[in-house]
């Protein structure tokens, strides 16, 4: 006869068992879909590139040394890399101005949602979503058409007469900023409607009967109330625009490289994979660090008035 | 209560003239306040009472703008405010649901009006230090909203509303929350920080014993309109309407046939053939057939039949504690409630069956105008 600690005891192996065997489907994901392939991409950047791509199993830190520094083709000597630094710049500078933007336009249009009635809002989320459906190339190639020289808008307003010659918006920066605030837009709308139709309205009010402004209110009340909804809308944005491919090669013309373009040189012309690898690991380590930064601040901003 | 209101009306608080809203346009229009005027006088503790959708809130949220009027003006010891934001009238809330901002702490709440206001730091300092003693709640200061219990919450949103000093504090349904014996202690604590602050209340409820106890008048409203304004005891001793008489208390509604009216007094017939004088509604005068109401604790009851005004046989009787209600079917088929307070070596009680007699004294009886 077993004791009732026993029983127990087998219980409790049970419940573990069981529990295990519940999460296995998504620790195999976790393992083989993210971990797994992340795991291989660092070995590689420890390894030797093979002359026609691939990798030669030698272990070599060629690929570490040369993401910030240049070897010189003659005389061997290190120097600082600015190129790459430069490219790393400018697909920060992006990511950082594509959220601002998004935030900006999808903050108010997420309010506008969250203050309609119940019917309407399910409409307005349904067009808010209508991009998704369609491939990421053709929505972008579909801005070209409207921004190049003989689009929608150069050809209005040279109709309207406020301008004569056509202004040159496809292949500049602006052009990519306004194509990544159109593509990654309803990432940051859809967090913050979720936190903002949460957003008890009567605290609105409270605060309007309380002498706040519109603008106080927005500031003091109803921002800090949907800001889990704000940073999660800029980290869904921030993290797929730094290694943004189609909308700055489409859109940009390709005249500036981008994160996304020296990565694919390196396993495509420049049959360099383990630099391309050490290039990524790099990539996700500075993304990873700005967004503890931004998290830390922004989590602490609200406690200190008063 | 009634007492303590001057009969001279004082300087008017907030008046409220032929305001209406109507919700929703065409056919779907309804309207929220038919045509309302009211006034509020300065210092006084006044209730808006009536039932779910009467409008109450509605006109309190006219008041506090958050809701403009269709039509007629809101004035604000003179001035009108009708058309002015919220944070443009010295008018506060107390919300129903508190509506604290969970993000701050309790003192955070409370000095966030002045601070709004542009006070500088130190005085919402003290102001708010003031606030949290007058609530007894300085123990609690830096305690987040959610750490606090349903009526140290209602307390925090009081002493957020009157911070800033405004001149009309508005609360809505605030006490609705809270439980039975929480009710009783807010009730007098409310009329205790009315007096203190000396500030103008509008109390929004839909219960009326809470009306009768913490109000220097009361307004009674139905479907969008008031139908009586007085004190508690006008409105309870005097009902002028159907629906007042059933909305406040018990009461029995009697068949009469007036016989005479002069000064507000009128001499009516009961079914029974028995004249009873009763009150008029001011500025009234009926005639013929008319409805009179008697509260159960204004009658009294006789055995036997003599020299009562109506006399019918006692169907039930309920015990309860403090007093007994004898429930009578009349000799007309009417049924009519007589209330008796309980005493020791009281008159023996009568007994289900037996037949009685109800009499109703010289002032007891009031004529409604429907």
């Amino acid at each position: 006869m077993a004791s009732a600690e026993q029983v127990a005891t087998q219980a409790v192996r049970r419940d573990i068992r069981d529990r295990w065997l519940l999460s296995a489907p998504a620790l195999l994901v976790i393992f083989f879909a993210a971990s797994g392939p992340l795991l291989i991409v660092l070995v590689y950047s420890f390894l030797t590139p093979g002359p026609y791509g691939d990798v030669q199993w030698t272990f070599s830190k060629e690929a570490w040394t040369s993401v910030f520094l240049e070897r010189d083709i003659f005389d061997d000597t290190l120097s600082f890399a600015s190129a790459h630094v430069t490219i790393f710049w400018r697909s920060l500078k992006l990511a950082l101005m594509t959220t601002i933007a998004t935030l900006l336009i999808g903050f108010p249009t997420a309010y506008f949602i969250a203050t309609r009635s119940e019917k309407s809002r399910d409409l307005w989320l349904f067009l808010i979503t209508i991009p998704f459906w369609t491939n990421l190339l053709i929505r972008t190639f579909a801005v070209l058409q409207i921004i190049r020289n003989e689009g929608i808008i150069n050809t209005a307003l040279i109709k309207i007469g406020i301008i004569s010659a056509p202004i040159q918006i496809l292949y500049t920066d602006t052009a990519i900023l306004i194509g990544m605030a159109y593509v990654y837009l309803p990432l940051m709308v859809l967090p913050i409607y979720a936190s903002m139709e949460k957003l008890d309205f009567r605290l609105v009010e409270a605060g309007y009967d309380l002498y706040a402004t519109r603008w106080q209110v927005l500031r003091r009340i109803i921002f800090p109330l949907v800001k889990p909804g704000v940073i999660a809308g800029s980290i869904l944005v921030f993290i797929p625009a730094v290694g943004a491919y189609v909308t700055p090669s489409v859109l940009g013309g390709g005249k500036n490289l981008m994160l996304s373009n020296l990565i694919e040189l390196q396993f495509g012309q420049g049959r360099n994979w383990p630099l391309g690898a050490a290039l990524s690991i790099t990539v996700m380590v500075i993304v990873m660090a700005a967004l503890l930064v931004y998290v830390r601040n922004t989590g602490s901003s609200e406690t200190r008035h008063g | 209560m009634g007492c303590c209101v001057p009969e001279t009306p004082g300087r008017n608080a907030i008046e409220v003239r032929g305001v209406r809203k109507v919700f929703g346009a065409g056919e779907a229009q309804v309207a929220a306040l038919d045509t309302v005027s009211v006034s509020i006088r300065e210092n006084e503790f006044f209730t808006l009472l009536g039932p779910s959708g009467c409008g109450k809130t509605t006109l309190l949220r006219l008041i506090a703008g958050f809701d403009f009027p269709s039509a007629g003006e809101i004035m604000l010891y003179g001035e009108d405010i009708a058309p002015l934001p919220p944070f443009k009238r010295p008018v506060n809330t107390v919300f129903q649901s508190y509506a604290l901002f969970p993000h701050m702490s309790v003192a955070q709440n409370i000095g966030f009006g002045l601070e709004m206001l542009g006070k500088p730091k130190d005085q919402v300092k003290a102001r708010v230090a003031e606030m949290l003693k007058l609530v007894r709640m300085e123990a609690l200061a830096n305690r987040r909203t959610s750490q606090i219990s349903g009526g140290q919450q209602q307390r925090v949103a009081l002493a957020r509303a009157l911070a800033p000093q405004p001149k009309v504090l508005l609360l809505d349904e605030p006490l609705s929350a809270l439980d039975y014996k929480l009710r009783k202690e807010m009730q007098i604590e409310l009329k205790r920080l009315q007096s203190e602050t000396g500030i103008t209340f509008i109390f929004v409820t839909h219960d009326q014993e809470e009306a009768l106890t913490m109000s220097d008048r009361i307004a009674v409203m139905s479907s969008g309109k008031i139908l009586q304004v007085g004190t508690p005891r006008d409105i309870y001793d005097r009902p002028a309407e159907r629906f007042v008489a059933d909305f406040i208390g018990e009461t029995n509604f009697l068949k009469a046939e007036v016989t005479g009216a002069a000064n507000g007094r009128a001499t009516v017939k009961l079914s029974s053939g028995v004249e009873i004088p009763a009150s008029l509604p001011a500025g009234f005068s009926p005639s013929g057939k008319v409805t009179i109401v008697v509260r159960p604790e204004h009658a009294h009851l006789v055995a036997g039949n003599e020299k009562a005004s109506l006399s019918g046989i006692v169907e039930n009787v309920v015990y309860l504690g403090t007093d007994t209600h004898f429930h009578l079917k009349l000799d007309d088929g009417d049924a009519f409630i007589v209330r008796r307070q309980n005493a020791r070596g009281g008159p023996v009680d009568l007994a289900q069956g037996d037949r009685a007699g109800i009499i109703i004294g010289g002032d007891a009886a009031q004529v409604l105008k429907d």
